[in-house]
């Protein structure tokens, strides 16, 4: 796959040159490398509850996160969406004092069972927070390979150019960078650094990717050209996103689940979960209606 | 002045006409002062520059308030009096400092010469160079901070990484204690510790490290614990995402982005203990040649070679003072030397965690 994108590769770029570079409709000249659709991992859920101690975050949450699909979970602050997602990887655990009680299975396989190595868990499902973090010690080049460099030890320079290459292209953010592949991550603006994060995750290849507001930190203009690749990515990936923004789940999602809190101090519930067209134009539940529509939240 | 025409409380100026005081004002108070204070205290024949410097920083103070409240207003006046108090109480700070400084720099330069840093003692009768001081210092320093550091970091990696609960609290709390060992004591400790293995009336290189190194621990864990508390989370749950282990993820994101002020505070540490008399006293002894093995016999060194060269001179006492004050400047520069590279080294590395 890699060597016929080298050059297709070369080609679809200078064919793309003018046009803008996050255009979906640059997309089927890309299409030697995109279009093999790699059926990627199911997360399933059932009756999660997770804590901070003795605080009930989230109750019974059974979510079906299906492949190839991206699912949003939309609710208003405190719903413990968040939370939620951050289950999924094991990265909840890492907050001292929190615990989860329930199932989270990864194609079938208990996340949470006793044997499992968190360390391999969060290789396969990877993740993209808030605020953008590239590493500030190193440059654009090594921050897309920090997955593969931190974990695997030695990896020859070939590889670790084409990895690079690749994620950069996956993220478009390969024709901004190109040249300045040596200098620090830091260095970029705001939607350039989300998407170097996102190139980041990518490399290692997860089945799952979890996005965390990814948008919330950008102008529009960046979260334009990130919904864009999230729509690409999940040709890839299965995605899950959490977000604010109810018109960003209803342009980017297949799927969405509405959290809701009745009131602080209770947990965070999952009202709802269904395709993103029924969810917003026929809910089934009430409360699922009035934040859709806009009446609280 | 004129009352408004309107009922609204005016913006009442000066009563003197609302006016402002020249730009040179501070300066021409003080130097108006000096030189009042100064003629005054000649005239009456008890001129003496402490004096005429406290004299003159109080009419100053008057003088720049009253003229102030005369020609601007009351919170004006007092804001300029404020300003000069605190220039003053910095001035006061500074005083010992400076003092201190042209002192030893006056008395040391003098002695400063190649064959003092570069030449051995000659003999008992004295006279000679200070280079197996200046080595030993060097040796000595260097094995401290060979031992202090990897332990220092190492704990400060422990406590912010690691640590929770009783077993933090209690480090914490002992490293706290340790800072204020009074250096005699850490000397003793040392001492008593290699006369329990190699009987007592040893002396060695090493022994001085091992008690500079206990002064020198909780300064770095403490400045590491600082530095590495800033390093932000993200990075590191942006590296656990990836899923990479703890362990490396603090050895190759945490400590590398943390790299410069971890060495900034080593530097602060090494600048602390190179100076240390007591502890070396009791432990490296007062020797002649120039030693470089710090596992035999004994070491000389700087602070040690100050002092002994004053308590007991040769023959020729001046020069052995002249010596003992180039000794100490010789230690301030060094001090002043290694401050110089913790900078740069802290500029050069820094990242910006944006």
């Amino acid at each position: 796959m890699q060597g016929a994108a080298g050059t297709t590769g070369a080609e679809a770029e200078m064919a793309r040159a003018e046009v803008r570079e996050p255009a979906p409709q640059a997309m089927p000249e890309a299409a030697p490398k995109a279009a093999t659709r790699r059926r990627a991992k199911t997360i399933e859920t059932r009756d999660v509850n997770l804590y901070y101690g003795d605080f009930h975050a989230v109750e019974n949450a059974t979510v079906t996160i299906e492949p190839n699909k991206v699912t949003a979970l939309i609710g208003s602050s405190g719903c413990g969406k968040t939370t939620f997602l951050r289950a999924l990887n094991r990265m909840h655990e890492l907050t001292p004092g929190a615990r989860v009680e329930g199932g989270i299975t990864l194609d079938g396989q208990d996340i949470y069972a006793p044997g499992i190595d968190p360390v391999q868990v969060r290789r396969l499902v990877g993740m993209v927070f808030q605020a953008p973090n590239p590493f500030p010690t190193m440059s654009v080049y090594e921050n897309v390979v920090a997955g593969l460099t931190l974990n695997a030890g030695r990896v020859k320079k070939s590889k670790k150019d084409e990895v690079v290459e690749r994620s950069l292209r996956g993220a478009h953010l390969w024709n901004e960078v190109k040249d300045r592949l040596d200098r620090p991550g830091s260095g970029l603006s705001g939607g350039q650094q989300q998407r170097l994060c996102i190139a980041r995750a990518i490399a290692v290849e997860p089945e799952v990717l979890l996005m965390d507001e990814p948008c919330s930190a950008l102008d529009p203009v960046a979260t334009l050209a990130i919904e864009d690749l999230i729509r690409e990515l999940k040709n890839r990936f299965t995605i899950v996103i959490v977000t604010h923004n109810m018109q960003q789940a209803a342009r980017a999602s297949d799927v969405t689940a509405f959290f809701n809190l009745e009131e602080t101090g209770q947990p965070g519930r999952l009202v709802e979960i269904g395709p993103t067209e029924t969810i917003f134009t026929s809910p089934t539940e009430k409360a699922t209606e009035d934040y859709v529509s806009g009446r609280f939240g | 002045m004129q009352a408004p025409a309107d009922k609204t409380p005016p913006l009442r100026a000066a009563a003197l006409g609302g006016g402002v005081l020249p730009d040179w004002a501070p300066y021409g108070v003080v130097a108006g002062s000096v030189l009042f204070v100064a003629a005054l205290l000649l005239a009456t024949g008890t001129f003496s520059v402490a004096l005429l410097l406290v004299a003159a920083t109080v009419v100053s103070c008057l003088a720049i308030y009253l003229w102030s409240r005369a020609v601007e207003n009351r919170r004006r006046a007092f804001d300029r009096l404020v300003t000069f108090a605190i220039i003053a109480a910095f001035a006061l700070a500074l005083v010992p400092l400076l003092s201190l400084l042209f002192e030893v720099a006056k008395r040391g330069l003098p002695g400063l010469d190649w064959e003092f840093l570069t030449g051995s003692p000659r003999g008992i009768v004295g006279g000679g160079g200070a280079a197996h001081a200046i080595v030993g210092t060097l040796v000595i320093t260097g094995v401290a901070a060979a031992i202090s550091v990897p332990i220092g970091i190492l704990a400060a990696i422990y406590l912010t990484e690691y640590g929770s609960g009783r077993l933090r609290k209690a480090l914490t709390f002992f490293v706290d204690v340790m800072t204020g060992i009074p250096s005699i004591v850490a000397g003793l400790f040392a001492f008593a510790l290699f006369a329990i293995f190699l009987g007592p009336g040893i002396r060695l290189g090493v022994m001085g490290s091992v008690a500079l190194s206990v002064l020198m621990i909780p300064i770095v864990i403490r400045s590491s614990e600082e530095v590495l508390k800033i390093v932000p989370n993200q990075l590191r749950e942006a590296s656990y995402a990836l899923g990479t282990p703890k362990w490396k993820t603090i050895v190759k994101i945490v400590l590398p982005t943390a790299f410069a002020g971890l060495i900034t505070g080593v530097m602060i540490a090494v600048a602390r203990i190179v100076g240390e008399t007591a502890p070396l006293l009791v432990t490296t002894g007062i020797v002649d040649t120039i030693n470089t093995d710090p596992f035999e016999g004994r070491m000389q060194n700087l602070a040690v070679y100050a002092y002994s060269e004053y308590r007991t001179p040769g023959v020729m006492k001046e020069a052995s003072y002249d010596r003992a004050w180039a000794a100490a400047l010789t230690l301030i520069a060094i001090v002043m030397l290694l401050n110089l590279v913790a900078r740069l080294i802290y500029r050069r590395y820094r990242t910006e965690i944006r």
